[in-house]
């Protein structure tokens, strides 16, 4: 085992293995030890199984045929009893067993997943990106479930130690030197058990490992499908996925060979032990050391412990994953939540509120994408657009203004607060993003609109109203509570913009964000939506009732459409990060041929057609 | 739920029979493996058995020692376990080549299999149950065959071997001995049908905690931008606890019915030492049964009550493979829709595609007409911009035309040949749909753009970004073509996603190219230096776009306006803005939108 763990910086010692079944342990005593009584009861009772026919032999049977007495019906009930009862007996220890080490499993991963997602829930943005999606999916799965698999095999592994005791202390006592010859048998198995550990754990690590990347490429694949199929890309793709299940299965195929090294050997071991004792009985009783019952007694405790002892290398053989599996689900849990809070609020109000940048900076640490001193107002009910090119850092600015990332420099206020300042959850309470990328959870639509159980239908009809998608809500097969699947598949991506829309809307943000959110969305569509959150805006606070989703509020929008850039009290103009021009829309295309350039793209198409 | 879960469920002997025809390696030896695991079987059943004997006649004998016969006994027994050893070394061996050999085949088949699959199933089946079907339901396969399979075989051997064995002591135990078990094989069926649904139920509940507890991960954005981690922890502990639930009752059934077997031992034991001392008696024939048969008897009840134990485990764990051997057999046997005519169909030769839509119809299963008559010729070498309202049938219209849908009726033609009867290949090669999500894998750019065409190289990528005018921006990116894009291309902005599918596209050198909104996520500016690009790399070929930006529409030869599923209007942008109608109104809003 340590020369695994020389080889392979990942690799765990059997005391590694050993530290976690402690931590198992110390999370679940009662139920560990339920299930450990219930295995010792078993080994207990396979013991008490020889002793009953021992009993029955002795009382019932040899009466029987030596001296011809008819078997009273009161003996014949014993043994029926003693029988019956003991196998009843043990049917209890099998099922504290064996449901003791389920429930203590289930428990732990239940345990540990839910601290994993609630880690994941705080931890920043920042590390989220650092850290690739299906490495976190493994973590809070596949991870958490390798970490407790050696508590399937741990009652009987302890009960099997609880029995090998009791048996070696009556070997001994019964005699030493069958009890020497026979105790053989153990250190061979174990050392049988730990080599094959050596030679295994390496390729099961391995198997481990790429049996995550065959599901990556089979998820990546089964991803792009559409990449794949319209460029006619099957045959490159099976064979990456054909590249992974090949390496897989050569690994099977030598695990298979190992195992069929030492299976055959852990078999023979006890079998030549008993083969051994035998001999030495067969000398020993010829030189009047032992009798006969002495030999039977040794031989057939032999027998009865050979084939548990193997569980205790089951128990060392899921060691190695377990390590691999808790450390990797530690580290996760270990990882400091760096994002603080404050205790201040917002005093509620129904009017916008007022959000002010001033000199933020940010980079990611390859240092890529910066921006730089970053500085404008967005008075209380106004509207501010911000216009750049493809890749110029206006999604960038959303997440520091969510406080999805904090800024290496500069700060920023909503009412006065620093976002820093603000208690958990405050921010979130006063703003929305809608991101470009809409995302849907599992779930309904009202779920998916309303995120929460206390919001009315008629807000939420309202919400899809104006996002323009009660018209196709309604159509749905069971309208609010048709369920979306799998991240929404079912929808395509203009009606997942408006859902995700909706579901900001029906917040009342006083500040609200969208991120080109209307990108996939037809032009007289898109211009209903504009129309609709310009119209609930201007009503105020009056109609609540009519759905003035977002009476009074701010509004920052990101954007390239003039008619969206139009609601626009302000337009910043970004470019490589940083705030190169600021005005009202109409000055800007007056005096920035770059703004102008980059908005009028259309129109200027379209005159140059025209003009030849 | 879906195509491939629907129809009658195949019965278990015609799941394996299925899955030894798609994977014919697992025949392969099968015969011989089977020798050898019983050679090791009976091998198994000699050791205990001479030993006992041992003990029995030549250490505990009437005469004490009996040297010559425990010499005897010894050297039996040394060979039994020799070539118990090396069969079982044989076997093992051979067992788990074959099954790791069948099963990569039959995974690999899957997953070719999957990508044949319309596009409307991958929709509409979640794709995470498509990754299991040919990940871990085949691991399940595969640890069933070589664990559970060895363990199976081994205590069906042994329970036929203590069997014979018994009846050559005394056929009326043995009968006594299998009535004890009748109650146990006759519950068998009972219970195999409980921990099947229970078992089914673990694995739903499964798969819903996986898509929930993905929830903070790939959803971190909203749960926090809108503060809801409350509420996606409950939702989270509410799918753990119900998986953690379901798995608990399907444990305790398993329990219980493994417990089963040493309660019919017991009962067995008891029954055998009564009912021999019974016999012995003279009673039904059994008079010669003397008491070290009786005892020798109650030895291989013991023998016989580990295998049926073991036994009936590996049936529960067999129920289970079989079930997910049955799903990824489903898969496999559920029909591609597309007919690929392979090599001897029709090869495309070079040059601009002409297109003809002959009464085109397409419906979705039990869906309403998407596409409805449709009959439209385009000349090779035109660029045609296809608009209309959400839901009026322009993407659905790219898809028939790019093959991957096939109408409901009507035909289409590519250069005046079937699309059906086209080579999969040759269409792929000259006709590419850009979608409007530009899927990126996880790699870097310059694997992503080499996805068009995998005999280019850096030089060749390198000036399609030029020609497409995108150089400046690749200049800006940090690492340039080695930038890694993340998965899903997430590390990118969606319009810089699009872009690398429109490079991707352009090194792919079409000769029919359908853009799918394929630009809608770019700056304006961008995306009108794209389209010229485009308009001049696609001169003599043929294009069609997609669009909701009416701007690519003015540039175009002929716009086709489509409504409600049926072309509504053609002709030139200046004729059909003069023309009014639902071009006329989509036109009016758009310079609304351009001018406010």
């Amino acid at each position: 085992m340590t020369g695994t763990a020389a080889a392979d910086p990942e690799g765990a010692t059997l005391m590694d293995g050993f530290r976690v079944l402690a931590v198992a342990i110390r999370r679940e005593p009662w139920i560990f030890t339920l299930s450990t009584l219930g295995s010792v009861l078993f080994g207990a009772l396979t013991v008490a199984d020889a002793w009953v026919l021992g009993w029955s032999t002795n009382h019932v049977l040899l009466p029987a045929f030596h001296h011809h007495r008819t078997t009273t019906s009161g003996l014949v009930l014993a043994v029926i009893g003693l029988f019956v009862g003991v196998a009843v007996l043990r049917a209890v220890g099998i099922v504290a067993r064996r449901l003791g080490a389920g429930v203590m499993q289930y428990r732990l991963q239940a345990a540990y997943r839910r601290e994993v997602t609630a880690q994941y829930l705080r931890l920043p943005m920042a590390w989220h990106h650092q850290h690739p999606t299906g490495q976190l999916l493994s973590n809070a799965n596949a991870d958490v479930e390798a970490a407790w698999a050696p508590i399937a095999p741990l009652p009987m592994a302890v009960g099997t130690i609880a029995m090998l005791v009791i048996a070696v202390a009556q070997m001994l006592l019964v005699d030493l030197r069958m009890a020497g010859v026979g105790l053989m048998v153990f250190p061979l198995v174990t050392l049988a058990t730990l080599a094959y550990q050596h030679y295994s754990s390496p390729l099961f690590t391995r198997i481990q490992a790429l049996r995550a990347e065959l599901s990556e490429v089979a998820h990546e694949s089964f991803d792009g499908a559409m990449v794949v199929k319209t460029l006619g890309r099957e045959s490159e793709e099976t064979e990456r996925f054909a590249a992974k299940a090949h390496e897989l299965r050569d690994l099977g195929i030598r695990v298979g060979r190992i195992r069929a090294m030492f299976d055959p050997l852990l078999e023979a071991i006890p079998n030549l032990g008993v083969l051994g004792v035998l001999g030495v009985g067969v000398w020993e009783i010829r030189h009047g050391q032992a009798n006969p019952g002495a030999v039977v007694t040794i031989a057939y405790l032999l027998t009865i412990v050979a084939f548990p002892i193997r569980s205790i290398g089951w128990l060392f053989g899921e060691f190695p994953r377990s390590v691999v599996g808790f450390r990797r689900v530690t580290r996760v849990l270990e990882e400091p939540v760096t994002t603080t809070y404050g205790d201040a609020r917002l005093a509620a109000s129904a009017h916008g509120a007022e959000l002010v940048v001033e000199g933020l900076g940010f980079g990611y640490p390859a240092g890529q994408r910066l921006l730089a001193d970053l500085s404008f107002t967005v008075p209380a009910g106004r509207t501010v657009a911000i216009v750049g090119e493809t890749a110029s850092g206006k999604s960038t600015l959303t997440t520091l203004l969510t406080r999805l990332v904090d800024p290496d420099s500069g700060r920023v206020r909503i009412d006065g607060t620093d976002l820093r300042e603000l208690a958990p959850g405050e921010l979130a309470r006063h703003t929305a993003l809608v991101p470009q990328a809409a995302f849907l959870f599992d779930d309904t639509v009202r779920g998916n609109v309303a995120l929460s159980d206390d919001v009315a239908d008629e807000d939420v009809w309202a919400a899809l109203r104006i996002a323009q998608a009660d018209g196709f809500v309604a159509a749905l097969p069971h309208g609010l509570d048709s369920r979306l699947g799998e991240r929404g598949t079912t929808l395509s991506g203009g009606q997942r913009q408006r859902l995700s829309l909706a579901r900001a809307l029906v917040r009342r943000p006083r500040l609200l964000i969208m991120d080109d959110a209307t990108s996939a969305v037809d032009p007289e569509v898109e211009a209903r939506i504009l129309g609709g959150i310009r119209r609930s805006r201007d009503s105020g606070d009056g109609s609540e009732a009519a759905g003035s989703t977002t009476a009074g509020s701010t509004l920052l929008l990101i954007a390239y459409r003039k008619a969206t850039i139009g609601l626009a009290d302000e337009v910043l103009f970004l470019d490589g990060g940083r705030i190169v021009d600021r005005g009202p829309h109409e000055e800007l295309l007056a005096r920035n041929a770059a703004y102008a350039n980059l908005v009028n793209a259309y129109e200027a198409e379209a005159a140059e057609e025209v003009a030849p | 739920m879906t195509v491939m879960d629907s129809g009658e469920e195949i019965s278990a002997w015609s799941t394996l029979k299925r899955g030894a025809e798609i994977s014919p390696e697992l025949k392969a030896g099968f015969a011989g493996t089977l020798a050898l695991a019983l050679l090791g079987t009976a091998g198994r059943v000699v050791v205990p058995i001479a030993v006992q004997q041992t003990l029995d006649k030549g250490v505990n004998g009437p005469h004490g020692v009996d040297l010559g016969f425990v010499g005897a006994m010894a050297v039996a027994s040394a060979l039994a376990i020799v070539v118990t050893a090396v069969s079982s070394y044989l076997m093992t061996k051979r067992l788990f080549t074959t099954a790791e050999r069948g099963l990569a085949t039959l995974r690999i088949k899957a997953f070719r299999h999957v990508h044949d699959l319309p596009l409307l199933t991958q929709n509409t089946e979640r794709r995470g149950a498509l990754v299991s079907r040919v990940t871990s339901d085949v691991d399940q396969v595969s640890e069933f065959l070589v664990f559970g399979g060895v363990i199976g075989i081994i205590s069906i051997g042994q329970i036929l071997v203590a069997t014979l064995i018994m009846l050559f002591y005394s056929w009326q135990l043995t009968i006594v001995v299998w009535v004890c078990f009748a109650p146990l094989f006759a519950s068998l069926k009972y219970f195999q049908r409980r921990l099947s649904d229970s078992y089914g139920v673990v694995r739903q509940m499964v798969g819903q905690m996986l898509s929930v507890v993905s929830e903070p991960v790939v959803g971190a954005l909203v749960v926090r931008t809108h503060a809801i981690e409350d509420r996606t922890q409950s939702r989270i502990n509410e799918s753990i606890a119900r998986y953690q639930e379901a798995s608990t009752r399907a444990q305790s059934l398993t329990a219980v019915s493994f417990s089963l077997g040493g309660l019919s031992g017991g009962l067995a034991n008891a029954f055998v030492l009564v009912v021999g001392i019974w016999l012995s008696q003279g009673h039904l024939g059994g008079g010669h049964l003397t008491s070290g048969d009786i005892l020798a008897f109650s030895f291989l009840v013991t023998l016989f009550v580990s295998p049926v134990q073991l036994g009936t485990q590996v049936l529960t764990d067999g129920q289970n493979a079989i079930a997910g051997w049955r799903r990824v057999i489903g898969i496999l046997d559920t029909p591609a829709d597309l007919d690929d005519p392979g090599p001897e169909g029709i090869q495309l030769p070079r040059g601009a595609v002409s297109v003809e839509f002959d009464h085109v119809d397409f419906a979705y299963p039990e869906g309403p007409l998407v596409l409805r008559d449709v009959t439209e010729r385009i000349d090779p070498g035109t660029r045609v911009a296809v608009v209309g309202e959400t839901g009026s049938g322009k993407t659905t219209f790219a898809k028939v035309l790019t093959r991957l849908m096939d109408p409901t009726s009507g035909t289409v033609r590519l250069d005046g040949e079937e699309l059906t009867r086209i080579d999969f290949a040759s269409l792929r090669r000259r006709v590419v749909l850009v979608p409007q999500e530009g899927f990126l894998f996880d790699s870097t750019l310059l694997a992503n753009a080499l996805y068009g065409d995998l005999d280019a190289d850096r030089d060749g990528v390198r000036r399609a970004v030029d020609e497409l005018g995108l150089g400046d921006w690749l200049d800006g990116l940090p690492h340039g073509l080695d930038t890694r894009v993340g998965q899903r291309g997430e590390s990118l902005s969606a319009g810089e996603r699009q872009l690398v599918a429109l490079i991707r596209a352009h090194l792919a050198d079409p000769d029919l190219l359908v853009l799918d909104e394929a630009t809608s996520a770019v700056d304006p500016a961008l995306e009108m230096r794209i389209g010229r690009a485009l308009e001049r790399l696609m001169s003599g070929r043929t294009s069609v776009t997609i669009a909701h930006r009416l701007s690519t529409a003015q540039n175009a030869d002929e716009v086709i306006v489509f409504d409600r599923g049926e072309v509504a209007q053609r002709g030139t942008h200046a004729d059909l803005v003069a023309a009014g109608g639902v071009y006329g109104r989509l036109y009016a809003s758009w310079v609304a939108q351009q001018s406010s």
